[in-house]
This record gives structure tokens, sequence and C-alpha cells, in this order.
């Protein structure tokens, strides 16, 4: 194992994609733990504008002060109202599919025929009506409204179970690295190190086959449960490194401060220490990463689709869509538009909120 | 210098063993049968007989892996034919060595990996540059929006909207086709402008949001300063004081980007149909050839790994303060 610590430090930075380079939001630091964070003392000293803060100030926790900044943050809040928009529609897709009349499966522009004999619908702009409000999908025919709906719902459902393993692995074992340190955490970090340096896209689509493998025999057809749960392992397998280390780096210096030692003084178990005085310090850092992370792995999941290798047909699916549109834009390019923008309000939501979610916990970050 | 680079290629030559060895064991013993699952949907008796023949399958797991490897080296005889070193074995489709396969994809690659690199790099920089030497003016807000969509936006999404406008509406450009450099660099440049350019886009906001923080911290800095206070132009400082100690960081994310697209950049090869190693590995997936599969795996995760060696021995070009040790 010679060299090898010597080489390995500098993955810390590695990218989660192929085709992108994540560094940024690997590198983001999230420094400062709630504890440690200055906040202006109360002041009494005299002066207009320190009083009034000062009266905003005093007697709050740290959460309430963090949700203060936030409610001030225009962009912030409107991003978040996006972001939840996106998350109702997925949780709510059968209503709201009920509600419009039509769902994801029925191949109206067959049944009624909407579609002339290229498979491409009869009317203009993609097949736009009163009853289609998004137009219909070239080729199979089905409502693209009812479609994007469910494909959201699909998308996210398999990019929250990722972020979730992700983010609860990689603080687990960050907390374990920094808290424990020594052998474990090097051999971990190793591991960790190891797992990066692994091509990511790649990787993703070389081994979900052989986790589907796994479950069922290759000659007969997986039911669409065992590939959604293949996807969500092959992308958490590599999804928790970027966590990990930090919140290792942050528990490091966590470790000597001196509510942790007289903590440990007065006798607490190492797993008290760890729930009571460490993991409240490292929250922050791990709501903000979260948010950052849920829409790299929704691009990501709807990469796989897109290359052919996520999500099958007939399962409605974000990435699909812009599989099946990519067939047809050069004569439907209508339908590439509705996944499309959608996703693009999505990331750029997700993305602004995730800065306004680090600039409302950590004031003292700079853009 | 040379001690370090010894180090850091052992250290290199540790992680793609063991990379090649965590691939070959998921490849090819996980699976309970890997000759059934390569062989599909509809099987036949001889062809699972002579898949396991290809693979050595009748052998146990070390011994199998360490032919492999050795194959690697000084290439091997297997049953459907001889593969010379450097031999990853023998593809399912058609029996080829898979390292003239790999040879044969990687002009595409390598072409649009440069391509895409000095865009993303000047595009990137560029926005940064432009935002930092206008800090908080309107162009620095512009900069900042436009690198914003870039790291909102998927090339599956702006890919096919590029093609569908730039080349099949408006004709300024080819919608991108394979380079084939043997018939002079026009027609091969012509089909790279739109593909490179489109891979850039996603880079664009990390290159731009690093630059212009590291320049805006650089400007603050005291040498700087000074050499504006001698009377040196603003220009001459910006560029030759400020960029020159803003370049460390970028070129890290530099060499780390430029690895994994030299790994293959699997979805701009596959939007815009070029015949990459991304689009091999792609078509390797969906026809499951193990082999294929994981020689690709094997020369991405090298590239990836020797780029980051590189990168930290061209610190010390760089920066002459950066002691290698």
């Amino acid at each position: 194992m010679m060299g090898l610590p010597g080489l390995l430090p500098r993955f810390l930075r590695a990218p989660l994609g192929l085709d992108r380079g994540f560094a940024a939001t690997v590198g983001v630091t999230m420094s400062s733990p709630t504890q440690a964070t200055t906040y202006p003392e109360p002041s009494r000293s005299t002066g207009g504008a320190d009083a009034t803060v000062a009266a905003e100030i005093v007697g709050r926790s740290p959460r309430q002060l963090a949700w203060l900044r936030f409610k001030r943050d225009r962009t912030g809040i409107v991003c978040a109202v996006i972001v939840a928009f996106f998350i109702l529609v997925a949780v709510f897709a059968p209503v709201i599919t009920w509600l419009y009349g039509k769902n994801a499966y029925t191949l109206y522009g067959q049944d009624d025929n909407l579609l002339n004999s290229y498979g491409l619908p009869v009317k203009a702009n993609g097949g736009i009506d009163a009853d289609h409000w998004f137009g219909i999908e070239p080729g199979l025919g089905r409502d693209i409204f009812a479609l994007l709906v469910y494909g959201i719902r699909t998308s996210l459902g398999i990019s929250l179970c990722v972020t979730l393993l992700s983010v609860a692995l990689g603080v687990c074992v960050g907390l374990v690295q920094g808290y424990l340190g020594g052998g474990t955490d090097y051999v971990v970090g190793r591991f960790s190190d190891l797992m990066m340096a692994f091509p990511s896209q790649l990787f993703f689509i070389a081994f979900t086959p052989v986790i589907i493998a796994m479950f069922v025999s290759p000659s007969d057809q997986e039911p669409t449960w065992i590939r959604f749960t293949a996807l969500v392992l092959v992308q958490f397998a590599l999804g928790w490194m970027s966590l990990g280390r930090l919140v290792r780096a942050q528990v490091l210096s966590l470790r000597t401060r001196e509510y942790v030692e007289a903590a440990h003084l007065s006798g607490a178990s190492p797993g008290r220490i760890i729930r009571r005085e460490l993991l409240p310090n490292v929250w922050s850092t791990v709501l903000v990463q979260a948010t950052l992370l849920l829409p790299l792995n929704v691009t990501a999941e709807a990469g796989l689709s897109f290359l052919g290798v996520g999500m099958q047909k007939p399962t409605p699916d974000w990435g699909l869509m812009f599989q099946d549109a990519a067939q047809y834009y050069r004569s439907d390019i209508t339908y590439m538009f509705f996944p499309g923008i959608a996703m693009v309000v999505f990331v750029v939501a997700f993305n602004l909120l995730g800065d306004a979610v680090r600039d409302a916990l950590d004031p003292r970050t700079v853009r | 210098m040379l001690r370090f680079l010894v180090r850091r290629m052992l250290g290199a030559v540790v992680i793609l063993l063991l990379i090649s060895a965590i691939t070959y064991l998921l490849f090819f013993t996980l699976p309970s049968d890997p000759a059934l699952l390569s062989c599909g949907k509809n099987c036949s008796p001889q062809n699972v007989t002579l898949i396991h023949k290809n693979l050595g399958l009748d052998q146990p797991v070390p011994v199998q892996y360490g032919e492999y490897m050795a194959g690697i080296l000084f290439g091997r005889h297997l049953p459907l034919g001889t593969c010379p070193a450097p031999c990853f074995g023998l593809s399912f489709a058609g029996n080829m060595p898979i390292w003239e396969i790999i040879k044969s994809r990687y002009p595409t690659t390598l072409s649009l990996a440069i391509g895409g690199a000095a865009a993303f790099l000047t595009i990137g920089v560029g926005l940064g540059l432009i935002s930092a030497w206008r800090q908080g003016k309107p162009i620095d807000k512009i900069a900042g929006s436009v690198s914003l969509m870039g790291q909102s936006v998927q090339i599956y999404f702006i890919g096919p909207l590029a093609i569908y406008l730039f080349a099949d509406t408006l004709g300024w450009t080819d919608p991108g086709h394979d380079p084939d450099w043997s018939h002079g660099p026009a027609g091969s440049i012509s089909g790279l402008i739109l593909p490179c350019l489109v891979m850039s886009v996603i880079f664009w906001s990390n290159y731009s949001r690093q630059t212009r923080s590291l320049m805006v911290e650089q400007l603050a800095e005291d040498h700087v300063r000074t050499a504006r206070a001698k009377g040196m132009s603003a220009a001459y400082v910006f560029f030759r004081y400020a960029l020159r100690g803003a370049m460390g960081p970028i070129v890290t994310i530099f060499g780390i980007d430029l690895g994994s697209i030299l790994g293959g950049a699997i979805i701009t090869e596959s939007t815009f149909g070029l015949h990459g190693l991304g689009q091999l590995a792609v078509s390797a997936v969906t026809q499951t050839d193990l082999p294929l599969e994981m020689g690709v795996m094997l020369f991405s995760a090298a590239a990836i790994v020797l780029f980051n060696v590189l990168i930290d021995a061209s610190y010390a070009v760089i920066d002459p303060r950066v002691r290698l040790s």
C-alpha cells in the first residue's frame, strides 16, 4: 500500500459524473457549525440599528435565527415554493391525472387517431389542444402532461431514495471516521478514495444490469421495482463519499471543542456525544449538501434513462421523455420543451434554494 | 520530482489494480452465471459453452483474474483466437481484441475531449475574468446568470435543441459527426464544433465561479496592490499578477474534468451520435458484452487516475513555491 495515501487525497474533488465536473459542489465547504457561529451578541450598547438587531436576535435559537434570515431572502422563498410544487406534483400525481381525466399509459394518439402514419401528432405544435394540454407523444401517442407528471414522480422517487441513503451513510461514515480516528479513519478513508476513483457514469451503466441479474434470471423480464432498486443502489454506491468527507472534516474540528471534552469528562458515552454534541453541529452542512445533491441525482438518473440503461418503457420517466423526444426532435420539437423546461426550472430552483439555505444557516459565507 | 512521480505512479497502479479486481469480481462472479447474463434473452446452450470457454470460467476466480491481468501485460492465447498485449480479452460480438476496438474509437473521444476542454476553459474562465474585472457591475450579474443557466441545463436537452436550431434551421454548422483526421482537418473540425460547444456549457459555471472568486481574492493581495501603486497598468496587473496567482486551483479542476471526459463523454457522444468511448460503453452494456465493458471501465479509470497524477506534477511548474515531496 506504499504511496497510496499520497495519491489519494487528490480525489477529494473527483467528479461525480463523467460528463460534468461536479467539483464545485463537492468542494463547497460548509465549515461553520451552528454553535461555533458568532452571532452578534445581544449588545447593550446604544445606537438605533444595533438595538433593533439586538431586539430581533435576543433570546432566539440558532434555528429560529436561520429561519428569520431565510424568510428575508426573496429568491430563496420563490425557489422553495417551486421546489415544493414539484414535490407536490410527484406526490399527488394520481390525483392530478384523475382531475385531468387522462392517465400516463393509455395510447390516446392511436385510439383517437391523433397520430398520422409517421407516428407524428396530426395537429400543429405536437398536438396541443384543450384535451391534451402538452400535446401527445409521437410514436405511442400517450398524453405528455400525464407522462410528465408521472415521470417526475418516478425520477424524484429514485433520486430522493439515493439522496437519503447517501446522506445517511455519508453522515455515519463521517461521524465514525472523525470521532474514532486512527486506523478506522484510515481504512474507511482509503475505501472512500477508491470509490471516488471509479468513473461514475460508466459505473452506473455497467453495474445496473449486474445488480438486476442478482435478483432475476437474465432470461426473465424483470419487474419495475427491481430496476428501481438497482438504479438506487448503483447511484448510492458512489454517492456518499463527498458528504462523508465534509462531515469527517467537521467532526475532526469539533472533537476538540470544550463542550465535547466537557461531555466526555462528565462520563457521556460515545453514542451520546455523537448524538447530542456532534450531530446537531453538522446538520446544517448536511442539509445544504443534501439540497445540492438531489438535483445532481435527478439529472444523473434522467441521464441513465436517456442512455437507455435506466428505467424502461412503458414506465413513465423524466429521462425516458428526453430519450423519446431526442428521436423525434427533427419533426416534433415541441415534445422536447416540456420535460426540458420543467427540468431546467427544477434544477435552477433547487440550486438557488441550496444557496439560500446556506446563506441562512451560515451568514458568514461570502458568495 | 522523479521520486514524486514514481511514488504517485505506484499509488495510481495500486488504485487501478483494486478497481480492476472489484470490477472483475462484480462482472464475472456475482451473477450466478455471467455466460447467461451476457448471452441475453434468447440463449442457446452452445452459446453458453462458447462463452464459458472464451472467459475461462471453468477455472477458480483468482486464477481467472490473474490470467486476465497477465494478459494485459503479455497478451494471451484464448480458445477463440490470439490476443496480443495489451489484451483485455475478446469481445463477445465479433471476437475482436478489445484493445483494437478501443483504439479505433479513441480518436473521436480524444478530439471531443480536447475541443470541449478548450471551449469550456476559454468560455468559463473568460466569464469569470469578466465578472472579476467588472465586479458588481451589470456585466458581472449577466455573466453570473449565464453560468447558473449553464449549470442547470442538460446536454440531452440542449443538444437536440442546438442541432435543431444551428444545424437544421440556420444551417450554420454540421449536426456533428465522427472526426476522420486522415482526410484532412476541415471535415473533422466542422463535425466537432457543435458537440464541443454544447458539452462545454455544463462546465462553464464551475470555472467562472472559481475564477471569479479566486481573482477577487488575488486582486485584494498586497503584491497586486503594490504593483498597481508602482504605476503598472490595470490590465497588466490583472493578467500577469492576479491571473497567475489564481491559476493553481483552476488547473486542479481542469485536470479532474479533462481526465473524466477523456474516459468518454457518454451523454454528449450519444446525443450527437458520435462513436467514441462513451458510446462504446453504452452499446457494450446494452449488448451485455462483459469483456468490452470491463476493458472500457479500466481504460476510463486509468485516464482519470493518470490525469490526477499529471496535474499534481504540473503544480510545480505553475507555482514554483510548491515543493513536491
